[in-house]
């Protein structure tokens, strides 16, 4: 398996962090998002990069796996940057290369619209890697209850999303497992004329397909052997509980929307 | 092939929080033509280090050489194709990796892909699919439609069918019925016979180790544990029992007969019916002393 990205991946822990109920950490998160498009100044920017900087730090994930994990999206991240350097002709002139003119104006956003995504991208990333795929969907099962009542199934929309999210691991190694026997065969993923290599996705995937069926078939079996009957009545192994951690989290977050309203530029 | 390992570990996502040192600095050596049996508790680096015999896996640190071939951080073949033609590996749950329409295209796509021409290809087939005990009559079938141990020889036909010169087997026989395993087993060392292979052989099995191995590697944690040939491994039961190993039934009849009777009998993997004729003779004599 490698770990180009790390979206989605869970490392183990005990922080603070990690010991936040999840759906204190979806709502954080989700608030998150809206606001950071209201910062419009340095002060603003700042208060919500030392919240972010600071609940990374707090949650003990190595910064180093971090960096690394997010390669793909820096490279997206310094790309809308010079694009926005190129294209964005206000304020004033402060640089001139061969045909182009850089101004101010560009200047300041791409760097605004690059905090921007970055801010969105580590909040979003911190979820995933400091709770387990359960815990999300326990937490959305939870948050999306209400809706219920208008006949959404909720209960079932979250049976799929945490089986889903049960079998990704599994299908990965098994695609490792099934890669390295083809290649043991001769396949050759790697290098060679792209027609060869697409051709060569023939042998990976039709094992894939078969195992996945068959996974499926033994966990509905096994689901109905044990008296699986949909949601109706169902207790909870895992409780979720509020607790005094979140509270605090959530009256800290309070003052972060607070100061960020403060600090902003008006009209 | 000879096949060295010298100091080798490798650690499987290095430089992530989820970094695992699979084998620790482990060094050995294959002569060319034996047969060597790798032995171990579940998880201590098998399956890891049979990776390293076809380049599917590099060592982090230290060496693999497997005939003029060399693996190593410094020196990576960027074409392991040869290698991999090579050195044939059987994995654990082979049958996962059939996806042809037919059993007999599945068999020839991996002498296809190492550019053996179609008429040595129908005449390896011809040969292969009686060697693995299946009739000519599952050729045309699809291989989803065979039984699981007749899907384990097919792949096991789709490796063979490449004429290796090594081969490597990952508990070929997990999971077969005990006639079956037997079959697979004897199979595998008529071949072994026949066409002068290098064979390493990954197996739960003592009774398989002691029965086809010239020397035997044991495992623990990813370090070597143990080397030796079956009669030196094997005459050891409290260290085997130590990395939760037993000896085969053999070495317990002869522990059990000396508890029992005073009267040592030396293991040096013996047959059935030497040993019972060895325990007839001490009888005798013991008849004769009264
Ligand atoms: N792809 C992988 N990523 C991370 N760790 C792995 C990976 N594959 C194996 N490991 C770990 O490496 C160790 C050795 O695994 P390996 O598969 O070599 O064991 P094994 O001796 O073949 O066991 P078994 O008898 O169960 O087949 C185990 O602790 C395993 O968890
Ligand atoms: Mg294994």
């Amino acid at each position: 398996m490698n770990n180009a990205l790390i979206i989605g991946q869970y490392v183990p822990g005990d922080s603070l962090v990690h010991r936040l109920d999840p759906r204190t950490k979806i709502t954080i998160i989700f608030f998150f998002v809206f606001i950071v498009f209201l910062a419009n100044n340095i002060a603003s920017y700042t208060l919500l990069t030392v919240f972010a900087l600071a609940s990374m730090l707090t949650s003990r994930v190595p910064i180093r796996f971090i960096i690394k994990g997010l390669t793909p999206v820096w490279f997206l991240i310094v790309f809308t940057f010079i694009l926005h350097l190129f294209v964005t002709k206000e304020g004033t002139v402060i640089a001139e290369f061969w045909i182009f003119e850089f101004y101010s104006g560009g200047l300041i956003q791409g760097i605004a619209i690059s905090v921007r995504f970055f801010l969105l991208i580590l909040v979003t990333s911190l979820l995933t890697l400091t709770t387990t795929p359960i815990e999300i969907t326990d937490a959305i099962e939870d948050m999306l209850h209400p809706l219920n009542r208008f006949k959404f199934p909720v209960h079932e929309l979250a049976l799929m999303m945490s089986i889903s999210l049960r079998f990704i691991p599994t299908l990965l190694q098994e695609t490792d497992k099934i890669s390295r026997a083809q290649a043991s065969r001769g396949v050759d993923f790697k290098t060679g004329p792209v027609k060869d290599r697409i051709q060569a996705i023939v042998p990976l995937l039709v094992p894939l397909f078969v195992s996945a069926f068959k996974r499926a078939e033994e966990l509905a079996m096994a689901m109905e052997a044990r008296g699986y009957q949909g949601g109706e009545g169902r207790t909870k192994l895992r409780e979720l509980k509020i607790e005094r951690n979140d509270i605090f989290i959530f009256i800290l977050f309070a003052f972060v929307i607070a100061g960020l309203f403060m600090t902003r530029t008006y009209g | 092939m000879d096949i060295t390992f010298e100091n080798v570990t490798y650690i499987y996502q290095q430089n992530t929080p989820f970094a695992h040192k699979a084998i620790q600095d482990l060094s050995f050596h294959i002569e060319s033509g034996s047969i060597v049996a790798i032995i171990g508790h579940t998880g201590s680096g098998k399956s890891t280090l049979i990776q390293h015999l076809n380049g599917l896996s590099v060592p982090t640190e230290g060496e693999v050489r497997i005939g003029e071939y060399r693996l190593s951080q410094e020196h990576k073949p960027k074409d392991m194709k040869e290698l991999r033609s090579r050195v044939g590996v059987v994995f654990q749950y082979p049958e996962h990796q059939l996806f042809e329409e037919t059993v007999a295209k599945d068999i020839a796509f991996g002498p296809q892909n190492f550019g053996v021409p179609e008429a040595v290809i129908k005449e390896r087939i011809k040969d292969v699919i009686p060697a693995v005990g299946l009739s000519e009559s599952v050729l045309e079938r699809s291989p989803f439609d065979l039984s699981g141990g007749q899907m384990r020889r097919v792949a096991i036909a789709g490796v063979l069918a490449v004429k290796p010169d090594v081969l490597v087997l990952d508990e070929p026989t997990a999971g077969l019925d005990p006639r079956g395993q037997k079959e697979i087993m004897d199979m595998f060392y008529r071949l072994h016979n026949e066409q002068d292979l290098t064979t390493v052989l990954v197996t739960h099995s003592m009774e398989d180790a002691l029965k086809y191995a010239d020397r035997i590697l044991i495992l623990n944690k990813g370090t070597k544990f143990m080397e030796g040939t079956p009669e030196e491994v094997f005459s050891q039961k409290e260290a085997l029992q130590s990395v939760q190993l037993d000896v085969p039934e053999m070495v317990q009849f002869l522990n059990r007969f000396e508890e029992k009777f005073g009267q040592q009998i030396p293991f040096r993997n013996q047959s059935v019916e030497e040993i019972a004729q060895m325990i007839q003779q001490i009888i005798k004599e013991l008849n004769q002393d009264e």
